[in-house]
């Protein structure tokens, strides 16, 4: 029973960072209707930044935070400024090939600035943990479930009760209609762009502070992240969230019985677990758990 | 239809029948003259086996790209997962013509009704779906082709890899020795016969595919989907197709690239390599069969090319720990972003677009605009 409830919550702590790049996915979904495959290397750049931050600029660890989302927002809104303003009105396969071009962009960009070695963030969590009964909780999976949950929060009153967010929501809901009220589709595009890269980034480095470090390996756990989006269904911000714990927590149990049950289908098994999980949704259930299901008239 | 002085001009179109034409216009008909004769006399005049192999290399991703212009350039739906098909056929070729030593034509069909066979089972689940939910699909594709690959070693010698040792013979020649009225012909010589000849069929199956009326449904289905079904295409019908068809092709490929290497492993089916294919077909051109060929010779020959001189690039790193700050891998991963980012913001038509324009500017020469 502890061991069990040791994976889970190793899979709360891992669909927390799945969580969070699903929801990165899904702003960018609703507002523009694009799926952002550069979500990997954004969320690679902010945790490289956080490390410059922290490590080479010895800002404390909760700022060096801050920036890097701040610094990932930038990013993130520019390349929808520069590249991907000019594909508005081109068909959606083109649009997502051009973020697939800025991921295979980024990714060695990051590796000819910061190299391919493992580095260690210098962080306040380290490998501290706490003991709860049985259970051996690390110091930065709560505060990665913590901050996520914050964030989460936080993402779902900015959109109910700002105007800005409500402008969002208008624009995901009906473009139209929503710049005939005046609201800004330019704005709208560039802070969901923003809010995206915000939210990789913070993945990105409460993930690089954790016991594997930080390498440039570190941009797939977003590719991870397409099936929490799938699952949640594509436009649903809750669906999304709860998808990243499920396939997390179903990646972290498949890591801990490998052993027992998984040995059949080969070693590591639990790296491709979420795509399985994904195929199986789009086979019973392919518009998610949450999302609208696609009603369409001939 | 002879055309008398004062007949319609060769390049009018006057109808469907003119709009369909293989080779409508002399030109096109002294071109295609003019790329046989290369295809023939190149490898006799070349012996290079660096050049030679690079080209061989070019052909396979000129046929595994048509493939992926089929389905992406025509159909509009995004793979990710050639790369798993172009492993699928490599690993079919080392088990049927390696170890069963069954010739060429069959192992060569063999990897394409797998790799149909594939593409039918996972083409159902991501295409009878709105939207690019292909494009996440054969991204997991990825990944869990590379665990099976990894895994199920009696099938592909797991992470060692296995050898293929396909025979490449065609009844009347050994492609990997030929004799000719006398004349023996290296391995590369016979390869890039081979395999160009090979690039012709396939362009050709996939240009009469696309310019009846298959094609045209794809190309409904890609330009608006509902509108497309309002007059009668299937959609779903046809993008499964498209999916079958690319991945038989892409399996093609991966069939002709194992035996020509002789060793493949599971690190050769990476999320780059569908990439690279990727950034083929829109640097040469969406929906252009001719594109994929012209992108294959340009970004196709680009890794190769990288490594061999990579001591004379700024900033490249020539071994592990060498001087430099980007390596090799990271260079052409860099340049494949770039160009498929470039290309489609600057020149969404790619080299057949560019080409196009200047046939324009001359077929209307001195008027042109």
């Amino acid at each position: 029973m502890t061991a069990f409830l040791q994976n889970c919550f190793a899979g709360l702590a891992l669909g927390s960072t799945y969580a969070l790049v699903a929801l990165g996915f899904v702003v960018i979904y609703k507002s523009t209707g694009v799926i952002n495959f550069a979500q990997g290397g954004l969320l690679a750049l902010g945790a490289y930044l956080g490390y410059t931050f922290s490590n080479n600029l010895a800002i404390a660890f909760a700022v060096a935070i801050v920036l890097a989302c701040v610094s990932a927002a930038v990013v993130g809104a520019a390349f929808e400024r520069i590249v991907l303003r000019r594909m508005v009105g081109q068909p959606p396969f083109a649009v997502i090939m051009i973020t697939i071009g800025l991921l295979f962009v980024l990714e060695p960009l990051i590796t000819s600035i910061w190299g391919f070695d493992n580095k260690q963030v210098d962080n306040p969590w380290n490998i501290q943990t706490v003991g709860v009964g049985g259970l051996v909780l690390g110091v930065r999976d709560l505060w990665t479930i913590g901050l996520t949950a914050a964030v989460v929060i936080g993402f779902f009153a900015f959109f109910r009760y700002t105007s800005l967010g409500l402008a969002m929501r208008a624009t995901a809901f009906d473009p139209e209609a929503a710049l005939a009220q005046g609201i800004s589709a330019r704005r709208v595009y560039a802070v969901s762009w923003a809010i995206a890269a915000a939210l990789a980034a913070l993945a990105g480095i409460t993930l690089a502070a954790g016991p594997g470090g930080l390498q440039p390996s570190i941009s797939f756990i977003a590719l991870a992240a397409f099936p929490a989006m799938i699952l949640g269904g594509l436009d649903s911000p809750g669906g999304a969230v709860a998808g990243g714990l499920i396939i997390g927590l179903a990646e972290a149990l498949t890591r801990g019985y490998q052993d027992q049950l998984f040995s059949w289908a080969g070693d590591n098994v639990s790296v491709i677990v979420p795509y399985l999980v994904m195929i199986v949704i789009l086979l019973i259930r392919p518009y998610g758990l949450a999302g609208t299901k696609d009603v369409r008239r001939i | 239809m002879a055309r008398t002085r004062g007949g319609p001009h060769r390049n009018l179109t006057r109808g469907y029948s003119d709009d369909l034409r293989l080779f409508g216009t002399p030109a096109a008909k002294i071109g295609l003259a003019l790329m046989l004769a290369v295809l023939v006399l190149l490898p006799t005049v070349v012996h290079d086996d660096f050049w030679l192999s690079v080209l061989i290399y070019v052909g396979i991703t000129a046929i595994g790209a048509i493939g992926l212009n089929l389905l992406t350039g025509y159909c509009g739906q995004i793979s990710l997962g050639h790369a798993f098909f172009i492993g699928a056929g490599a690993y079919i070729t080392a088990r049927v013509g390696g170890d069963l030593d069954l010739p060429l034509p069959v192992w060569l069909l063999a990897a394409a009704v797998v790799g149909a066979v594939l593409g039918g089972l996972i083409g159902p689940f991501a295409l009878r779906l709105r939207g690019n939910y292909l494009a996440i699909v054969t991204l997991g594709l990825i990944f869990i082709g590379e665990h099976i690959w990894r895994n199920f070693k009696d099938l592909t010698g797991g992470n060692s890899g296995t050898s293929v040792n396909a025979p490449v013979d065609i009844g009347v020649a050994d492609i990997d020795q030929m004799v000719i009225a006398g004349e023996t012909y290296s391995r590369n010589q016979g390869w890039f016969w081979l395999v160009w000849v090979l690039v012709g069929v396939v362009a050709l199956l996939a240009k009469n595919l696309v310019r009846t009326r298959p094609g045209r449904a794809l190309q409904a289905v890609r330009d608006r989907d509902q509108a497309a079904e309002v007059i009668g295409v299937r959609a779903g019908r046809y993008k499964i197709g498209a999916f079958v068809i690319s991945s038989a092709v892409a399996a093609m490929a991966g069939a002709l690239f194992g035996a020509y290497q002789r060793f493949v492993s599971p690190d050769e089916w990476n999320l780059l390599l569908s990439i690279q294919y990727i950034a083929i077909i829109i640097v040469g051109g969406l929906g252009t069969i001719f594109g994929s060929v012209l992108g294959a010779i340009f970004v196709g020959a680009l890794p190769a090319l990288i490594d061999r001189y990579s001591e004379y690039l700024p900033g490249v790193q020539t071994g592990v720990g060498g001087e430099g700050f980007i390596s090799v891998f990271a260079l052409n991963q860099a340049i494949f972003g770039l160009l498929i980012v470039l290309f489609l913001v600057l020149e969404p038509r790619g080299l057949a677009g560019i080409w196009l324009r200047i046939k324009a500017y001359f077929k209307a020469w001195p008027f042109s605009y």
